[in-house]
């Protein structure tokens, strides 16, 4: 931890500025490059070109900063709910909910992955939602409600292997869905329109105003469920709005994107590297820091080998993992338990 | 406040994994005076404690000023009674104003910014723990010591009537386990009601009443001057220290078997 750290208005800042550094460079990373956007300017505009930047580019870049700052805020709210710097927004068994809809919607439509038909697409995306926010409510089932952290963990983890079982047994049952399947895991934004972004960004407006409402409780949380009860808060009905709306922010985010990895982890952990604030800064900066980093890894994943692209979920693994190694070696482990 | 009893229970019943740690306990804790709770490991006094800040218990009745605790409104509860736990495991990255900015908590509106009071009061509850001077620093750059210090604050910060603390001294070092007695003689005298659970009997002595407790019942309640509850201490302790007067205060001494 740095000795002084930044002021958390500066830290916002500066991720809006990122923010829109990054999406200008959205519009132009692509299998035409920036030419497509100087020939928008040009008198005899090309078509095609505005078609490539309005139609693919935008929804996609402006997509991928709308899922990353869902991620980054689910992120905040389960390590503050379980008072766990290693949790994560799947840890309630969104993750396996969500490939196991995926899995039997393609079987059942025999699809492609990511169809751009739009009904297809619909019961995919659907399905996915559904299995994330339906295995959160089997966990929360399980575990008789959110009154004991530890039970929830436990039954998250339980749907989580169940549930993954049952996705790997369709998966066996039909294996043409195989590769399809195989991207949505990985995770992508190449499939994101302006409908799957309208969406996105009404549920980020309703969570972060959740969340931010919430805020109070996760700061209670932080000295300890007793501490917590002990200022007054009821914390049994509060905790479960928090995990609705940690359930909400994934389900969604993971129905338009896949099982993108790391970015809800990493994201609250580089905030509160950078400052020290309570969580009402804390899930907002969270949010904006996971829109960041999926952003810039969705651009770096279309920029390395274009005109081919990499999965975007390859690349937030493999930043992820390492920032977290660097992160153990630069703290030690103490600090981080 | 005109109530006598600052702190009732009645037939008080608490189980803990199964094996029933308090039976058909009966307590009433008199109003702005310092109350030890005191006993052998597994005696049931953190469970206690917990019970009379309304965690967890399950038969009988716990009553807060008169008022049982679950007919009081939660913030109204928080305002009016605090608590300290033990082992508080602590959030690394929160500063120590942050932390004792917490206490406020029940004092605040919903989303509220903090007011000049609550400011003031963390103020205070922290300079009165000589804890003011570290308020940027996080949590986790403290000692233990230093932690329980701000903790304290924390709990100090609610201005409650009635304060709970559960082992306050862990981690302290003797001149501020000095300081905890003078902070906590000085909030009597201004009429809080404080109850701690303390394993360092000496120190328990310096409370104005204390309660003996051993296997989950109530075996002596008195004053902390009075022999009766000397006798008390002893016994419950098998006869293993003495209580003895030195310059005016009631300690407790090891009593070690006569060398032959």
């Amino acid at each position: 931890m740095s000795a002084n750290p930044l002021r958390p208005a500066w830290l916002a800042l500066a991720l809006l500025l990122a923010s829109l550094l990054l999406l200008l460079l959205g519009a132009g990373v692509g299998s035409t490059g920036w030419e497509s956007v100087w020939r928008l300017a040009a008198p005899d505009a090309d078509p095609l070109a505005w078609q490539i930047v309005r139609d693919i580019r935008l929804p996609r870049t402006v997509g991928a900063w709308l899922a990353g700052a869902l991620l980054g805020l689910a992120g905040a709210v389960a390590q503050g709910v379980f008072r766990n710097p290693l949790a994560d927004p799947y840890l309630l068994g969104s993750a396996s909910g969500a490939s196991l809809g995926v899995a039997l919607a393609m079987a059942a439509l025999g699809v492609s992955p990511f169809a751009l038909q739009g009904l297809l697409r619909l019961g995919i995306t659907g399905a996915a939602f559904a299995g994330a926010v339906g295995a959160v409510l089997l966990t929360l089932l399980l575990a008789k409600g959110a009154h004991n952290t530890m039970r929830l963990l436990l039954a998250g983890v339980v749907v989580g292997v169940v549930l993954g079982a049952a996705s790997s047994m369709v998966l066996m049952l039909s294996p043409e869905i195989m590769q399809a399947m195989q991207s949505f895991m990985l995770g992508s934004t190449s499939f994101v329109g302006w409908g799957a972004c309208a969406l996105m960004a009404a549920v980020l407006a309703l969570v972060v105003l959740l969340a931010w409402s919430l805020s109070r409780v996760l700061d209670g949380l932080a000295l300890g469920e007793s501490t917590a009860l002990s200022l007054g808060l009821p914390l049994a009905p509060l905790r479960l709005l928090l995990i609705v709306v940690m359930a909400l922010a994934t389900g969604t985010a993971v129905a338009q994107t896949g099982l993108i990895a790391f970015v809800g982890l990493a994201a609250p952990h580089l905030v509160r590297s950078l400052v020290r604030a309570m969580h009402g800064w804390l899930l907002l900066l969270s949010a904006g820091m996971g829109a960041v980093l999926l952003l810039g890894a969705d651009l770096l994943a279309r920029w390395l080998i274009a005109p081919q692209e990499l999965p975007v979920g390859v690349l937030t693994a493999v930043l992820g993992g390492t920032y977290l190694l660097w992160l153990m070696h630069r703290r030690n482990v103490q600090e981080i338990a | 406040m005109t109530q006598a009893w600052a702190l009732e229970t009645e037939s008080l019943c608490v189980s803990l994994g199964g094996q029933q740690v308090l039976h058909e306990l009966a307590l009433r804790l008199p109003a702005g005076r310092w109350t030890s709770i005191v006993g052998p490991n597994g005696a049931g006094k953190s469970t206690l404690l917990r019970a009379l800040a309304g965690m967890g218990h399950e038969k009988g009745r716990v009553l807060l000023q008169g008022r049982e605790l679950h007919a009081w409104n939660g913030r109204a509860r928080a305002r009016t009674m605090a608590w300290l736990g033990q082992n508080q495991a602590a959030a690394g990255e929160m500063s120590v104003y942050d932390v004792a900015m917490l206490g406020r908590l029940p004092h605040q509106p919903w989303l509220g910014a903090p007011s000049a009071l609550d400011h003031a009061a963390v103020e205070q509850a922290l300079r009165r723990t000589q804890s003011w001077d570290w308020r940027a620093r996080s949590l986790g750059q403290l000692s233990g010591g230093e932690r329980q210090r701000v903790l304290l604050a924390r709990a100090l910060a609610v201005q409650a009537q009635v304060l709970l603390m559960d082992e306050p001294l862990a981690h302290l070092d003797p001149p501020h386990q000095t300081d905890w007695l003078q902070c906590v003689q000085e909030l009597v005298a201004q009429g809080t009601t404080v109850v701690s659970v303390l394993h360092e009997v000496s120190m328990a002595l310096q409370a104005q009443e204390l309660v003996v407790i051993a296997q989950g019942r109530v075996l002596h309640q008195g004053g902390c001057a009075d022999a009766a509850t000397h006798r008390a201490l002893e016994q419950v302790f098998d006869d293993r220290i003495q209580v003895r007067a030195i310059d005016g205060q009631w300690v407790a001494l090891p009593r070690l078997p006569a060398p032959r």
